[in-house]
């Protein structure tokens, strides 16, 4: 085990993934490890990048990618695509935009399906950035999903949000639906070479203007950035270039202001959360469907025997007996 | 709670364009229930090994209609067993004559398809000799 946390700590890729992989399976084992890389967590700033299907945001990690490896930072990125509700199988396909990467030492690539966890995250993904973390990456870019619905708990898990907009598609309306504004550090318009994105902007301004001072923390505006045609090298370099920029003066207002720590308090919040559920609620489910117990309590409820609350309550009692 | 998934890549070697096969076997893969990682066209096989190594998978699926296989199959499988990660499994289809099986076979893939190769005869294969790690 303590090979295993030296390793780490080394950089070692094989080592990492396969931890990585242990998580996404539920492997006891694997959370053990955790317990000893947890303290050693802290270093990465955290990048989550989020938006509608299609509106190019592994595109842009790889852009951003390129431009913080001129900088000489080293970059991890796990990329969420949809596990299949009908057969537990995915297909990961986010990495085809970044493979021009896949040999240099100083990038980290891996794919992550979200195996039924909702909010645009995979469940393995907190554990995953912070083996990255203990890996030494500078960056951890995290890619959600992609539905447009409801992704919000990246911001759970990252320093710096982006989101990601394209012109023409009622995105306008959907965002404020999605709840998807709150949580925006930046703005990204891309696909600039469409039609419409100097309207997309216009909206966008006019959105921020109408909110309170205080969804600003420390008086930080989320800045819109237009991202250039990404099939015009020379333009989409730049803006890649403007947008790393910004994403580290974002780091830096947080720093200035001293705003990591209520971000990080999220965190803690959530993981601790999660842990919970895995120690608690798992075992008891497990329990309950091994002896049987659950699915006749299904039965019961089907025949309105009995009510559901009347069935947890019970169930409370006869596994959280110590409760006060 | 714990479901060892399959963890599969589906990967293009050298110049070829023929992608149809490759797609349509990533979607079969999902749809037999493995988490598919698919990397599209045109990889050098050092982009492919490393790829497979950062993505953890249990088995790489190379696909290759241009008749480069006799150089880029081996290469992957070597490249593999060079960064001390013999022990993923390397499979390959396209258009392979018989004559290049046994080169292949020596080099280390445990299995080729050619075309005709039903979707079911290849999940079965998968499900037979693939074996979730221990
Ligand atoms: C469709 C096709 C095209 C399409 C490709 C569209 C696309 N995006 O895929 C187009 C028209 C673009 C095309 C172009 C060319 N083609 Co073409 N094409 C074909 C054709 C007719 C069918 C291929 C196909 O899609 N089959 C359907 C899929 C599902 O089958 P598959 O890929 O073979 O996969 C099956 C198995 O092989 C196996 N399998 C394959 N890969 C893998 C991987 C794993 C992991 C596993 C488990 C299984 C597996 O499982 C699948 C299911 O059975 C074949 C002839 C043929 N009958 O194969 C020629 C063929 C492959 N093409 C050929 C040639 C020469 C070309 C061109 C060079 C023609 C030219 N002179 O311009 C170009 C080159 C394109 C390029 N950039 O590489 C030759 C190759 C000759 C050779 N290898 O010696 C063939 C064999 C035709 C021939 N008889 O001459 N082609
Ligand atoms: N016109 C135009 N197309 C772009 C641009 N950037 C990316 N695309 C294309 O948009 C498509 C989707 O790009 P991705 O980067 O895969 O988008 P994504 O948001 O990661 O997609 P998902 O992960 O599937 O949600 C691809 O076909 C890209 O080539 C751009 O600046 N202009
Ligand atoms: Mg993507």
């Amino acid at each position: 085990m303590m090979e295993k946390v030296r390793k780490i700590k080394s950089g070692d890729v094989r080592t990492a993934s396969r931890l990585i992989r242990n998580l996404e399976d539920g492997m006891d084992e694997a959370r053990a490890t955790m317990k000893h890389l947890f303290p050693l967590t802290g270093h990465s700033h955290v990048i989550g990048i989020t938006g509608s299907p299609g509106a190019g945001k592994s595109t842009l990690v790889d852009g951003l990618v390129e431009s913080f490896r001129k900088k000489e930072k080293t970059v991890g990125v796990l990329a969420v695509d949809p596990t299949s509700p009908f057969t537990g199988g995915a297909i990961l396909g986010d990495r085809i935009r970044m493979q021009r990467h896949a040999e240099d030492p100083g990038v980290f690539v891996r794919s992550l399906a979200t195996r039924g966890a909702l909010g645009g995250l995979a469940k393995a993904v907190g554990d995953a950035i912070h083996i990255m973390d203990v890996m030494g990456k500078d960056i951890v870019i995290v890619e959600t999903v992609g539905t447009g619905q409801q992704e919000v708990e990246i911001i759970n898990h990252s320093h710096t949000v982006i989101v990601v907009l394209i012109p023409g598609m009622g995105d306008e309306i959907q965002a404020i639906k999605a709840g998807i504004l709150e949580i925006a550090d930046l703005f990204v318009i891309n696909k600039a070479d469409r039609e419409g994105s100097s309207k997309l902007r216009r909206e966008l301004m006019a959105m921020l203007d109408m909110a309170p001072a205080s969804a600003f923390p420390a008086g930080w505006r989320p800045p819109i950035l237009k991202c250039e045609n990404a099939f015009e090298p020379v333009g989409f370099v730049k803006s890649l270039e403007e947008m790393s920029q910004t994403i580290e003066d974002h780091y830096q207002h947080l720093v200035k202001h001293d705003l990591l720590g209520s971000r990080m308090h999220r965190k803690a919040a959530v993981e601790l959360n999660e842990a919970i559920r895995c120690a608690v609620l798992e075992p008891v489910l497990d329990a309950l469907v091994a002896n049987g117990d659950l699915e006749r309590m299904v039965g019961q409820l089907l025949k309105k025997e009995t009510d559901p609350y009347t069935l947890a309550e019970e169930i409370a009692q006869r596994y959280l007996k110590a409760r006060p | 709670m714990a479901e060892k998934k399959i963890r599969v890549m589906v990967a293009k070697p050298g110049l070829d364009g023929h992608d149809r096969g490759a797609r349509v076997l990533a979607r079969c893969f999902r749809d037999a229930g493995f988490e598919v990682i698919y990397t599209g066209c045109h990889q050098t096989p050092e982009q492919i090994a490393s790829a497979a190594i950062q993505e953890d998978v249990d088995v790489v699926g190379l696909s290759c209609l241009s008749g480069a296989h006799r150089y880029l199959f081996p290469a992957v499988a070597k490249l593999l067993k060079e960064q001390g990660a013999g022990d993923i499994t390397v499979v390959g289809g396209g258009i392979i004559p018989e004559q290049d099986f046994k080169l292949l076979y020596d080099a280390g893939l445990k299995a080729l398809f050619v075309p005709g190769a039903t979707l079911d005869s290849i999940v079965a294969w998968f499900k037979t000799n693939v074996k979730p790690r221990d």
